[in-house]
């Protein structure tokens, strides 16, 4: 290599300010050019569709061994769309992921040097993640459950039937809620491990650690607990003891939001 | 130009940094010199914005950083190895942070072969050596032509020609007149590449001096001359300021007097000279004599090492 250099090769100058349209364009460079953030977003689309087309297969297969228990229990929609758990650990991940991968790798300093603002990283981050998880969830819903209803044969239902259009979007609205989710928690933990547990800790265990109080508590708090309230509008005869189905959604959106709220006041105050 | 005004930086109750003023000065390389720990990551990372001083101001340019517009027109900063996602390749990291600024394809392009990662461009930054990493740190702090341009140990984990590489672009990068505040352990690469050191221990400043102070007080410590008129030459030589020590029947090391000046005294005396050496002696040695004041600095036991405690990957905060 030559040993005379010039640091103006190329042009540099003729850009301007950091913007958040910018910022969103950086973001959106940094996902997609990363394996792990696309194999994962794949996962939570494949195993979401596999996972309902393939219970839908059996459960139209086994029709005649099911046990009456089963048969009462079953629902053509939640038989089709029950790979929104799979999706809601990738999605989940994901959001921990995009924040944390930046300082277990110390590649936050190099962003928060280029937008020492900090507030625009995570908004665009919010913007970016959350278009790509409505833009894939929404419609992994309804290809999950038009190709869960044909293979359920006679079985099925549609989506004309009261309450069943309605769990199909909101499905794709709850896990992209959960991937904003991710991103509040992976800002506030700033670690992959302790983000992911920390996020599934909320969304999984705390609804099982209030499950062992008294009833009484359990139907005042139950209902409000982030997943419970989300999942209220994924059923389609509304669970009387859970919130009207867009309540429990807007309730979910609104822990989204303080979570978000509390990340964006630390990310400010806090060293990078 | 990046000014320091009574910065201090305190992690609970310890001091990293202690009411530290300075002034790094555009048109010339300024070395930022001190053992692993004195301060000098936490400092450069405070001039980025990256931590907040508990007392005291830093500007750049005029500015506190996070105040510039676009911050990597400002400021080119290399701060610890690598601030880059390992699953990466070196292009999209570059990209990435070029649109943050709007920062053209043709800027990343030529920054990649400027800094001669051609090769591996597409490859990922986790296969990287350590000094394909600090390559690639140069290509992101150069990315928005900075006037001021921040490098933490940019050395660490060079080969020679890395090394030589890296003091030729900070040098040439002062040349066209941009600040250049380059921080180290190694008081001898300073010597060779900076114009000008701020020196710091355990979080204080020490010295804000020309290297060339540095060097003069390390330079000539003595000179070694071998001739066969050993007691004759000594006789000549005698003077105020001037010290000759007799080490061997025909050698002998004289302090105070030049070189050049030995040379002629002995060629006007007609006095065969077999060896006429300047001796330098240890610019870590040298520094220890200029931060010899600051009693903190010196613990029991450590009085007389140098300055350069440990060559390892100095990770300080």
């Amino acid at each position: 290599m030559s040993p005379t250099v010039q640091a103006s090769a190329g042009p540099a100058r003729s850009s301007g300010a950091v913007t958040l349209p910018r910022t969103i364009a950086s973001e959106w460079i940094k996902f997609r050019t990363l394996w792990s953030s696309v194999l994962v977003a794949t996962v939570s689309v494949v195993g979401m569709i596999g996972v309902g087309w393939v219970g839908s297969f059996f459960t139209n297969a086994d029709w005649a061994h099911m046990r009456p228990r089963e048969l009462a229990r079953f629902d053509p929609v939640v038989t089709s769309l029950n790979g929104y758990t799979v999706a809601e650990l990738a999605v989940g991940t994901l959001g921990v992921l995009l924040v944390t991968g930046e300082y277990s790798t110390g590649m936050i300093r190099a962003t928060m040097a280029a937008v020492p603002a900090r507030l625009p990283v995570l908004w665009a981050k919010l913007i970016v993640f959350t278009g790509l998880t409505a833009v894939l969830m929404v419609p992994t819903a309804f290809v999950s459950f038009l190709g869960g209803q044909a293979l359920l044969g006679t079985h099925s239902t549609s989506l004309s039937a009261p309450g069943v259009l309605r769990v199909v979007i909101a499905t794709g609205v709850y896990l992209t809620i959960v991937g904003v989710l991710g991103v509040a928690f992976g800002a506030l933990v700033r670690n992959t491990a302790g983000g992911i547990a920390a996020l599934f800790g909320v969304l999984l265990v705390l609804p099982a650690i209030v499950g062992v109080l008294p009833s009484t508590w359990q139907d005042t708090i139950g209902p409000y607990l982030p997943a419970n309230a989300g999942q209220a509008a994924l059923s389609v005869t509304p669970d009387p003891a859970a919130l009207a189905p867009w309540t429990g959604m807007a309730v979910f959106a609104a822990y989204a939001v303080v979570a978000t709220g509390v990340a964006a006041v630390l990310l400010k105050r806090r060293d990078v | 130009m990046i000014e320091a005004r009574g910065v201090t930086k305190k992690y609970g109750d310890k001091s990293a940094v202690s009411d530290l003023t300075f002034t790094v000065r555009p048109g010339i390389v300024t070395g930022f010199l001190g053992p692993n720990g004195a301060g000098k990551s936490t400092t450069m990372r405070m001039i980025v914005g990256l931590d907040a001083p508990t007392t005291g101001t830093l500007t750049v340019n005029g500015k506190h950083y996070a105040q510039h517009p676009a911050p990597l027109h400002e400021v080119g900063a290399l701060l610890e190895a690598r601030a880059i996602h390992t699953g990466r390749t070196a292009r999209n990291h570059l990209l990435a942070l070029a649109a943050t600024t709007g920062i053209g394809r043709d800027r990343v392009d030529a920054l990649i072969e400027l800094v001669g990662l051609s090769d591996v461009a597409d490859k990922r930054v986790r296969g990287f050596s350590l000094g394909m990493g600090q390559r690639l740190g140069i290509a992101s702090a150069l990315l928005g032509d900075p006037r001021t341009l921040i490098l933490d140990e940019p050395v660490n984990g060079l080969d020679p020609e890395g090394i030589l590489w890296i003091r030729n672009l900070l040098r040439s990068l002062a040349a066209e007149g941009r600040t250049v505040f380059v921080s180290s352990h190694l008081m001898s690469e300073m010597a060779l590449t900076a114009d000008q050191v701020i020196i710091i221990g355990k979080g204080r400043l020490l010295a804000d001096v020309p290297v060339a102070q540095v060097v003069a007080q390390a330079a000539g410590a003595y000179v070694k001359v071998r001739t066969p008129d050993a007691a004759g030459l000594r006789t000549l030589l005698a003077g105020p300021d001037v010290t000759v020590t007799t080490t061997a029947p025909d050698e002998l090391q004289v302090a105070g007097l030049t070189s050049d000046r030995i040379g002629t005294i002995a060629a006007e005396h007609r006095i065969a000279l077999f060896e006429l050496t300047p001796v330098h002696g240890s610019l870590e040695q040298a520094f220890m004599e200029l931060t010899r004041d600051a009693v903190e600095f010196r613990t029991p036991g450590t009085l007389e090492q140098p300055l350069a405690m440990s060559a390892s990957t100095g990770d300080e905060r």
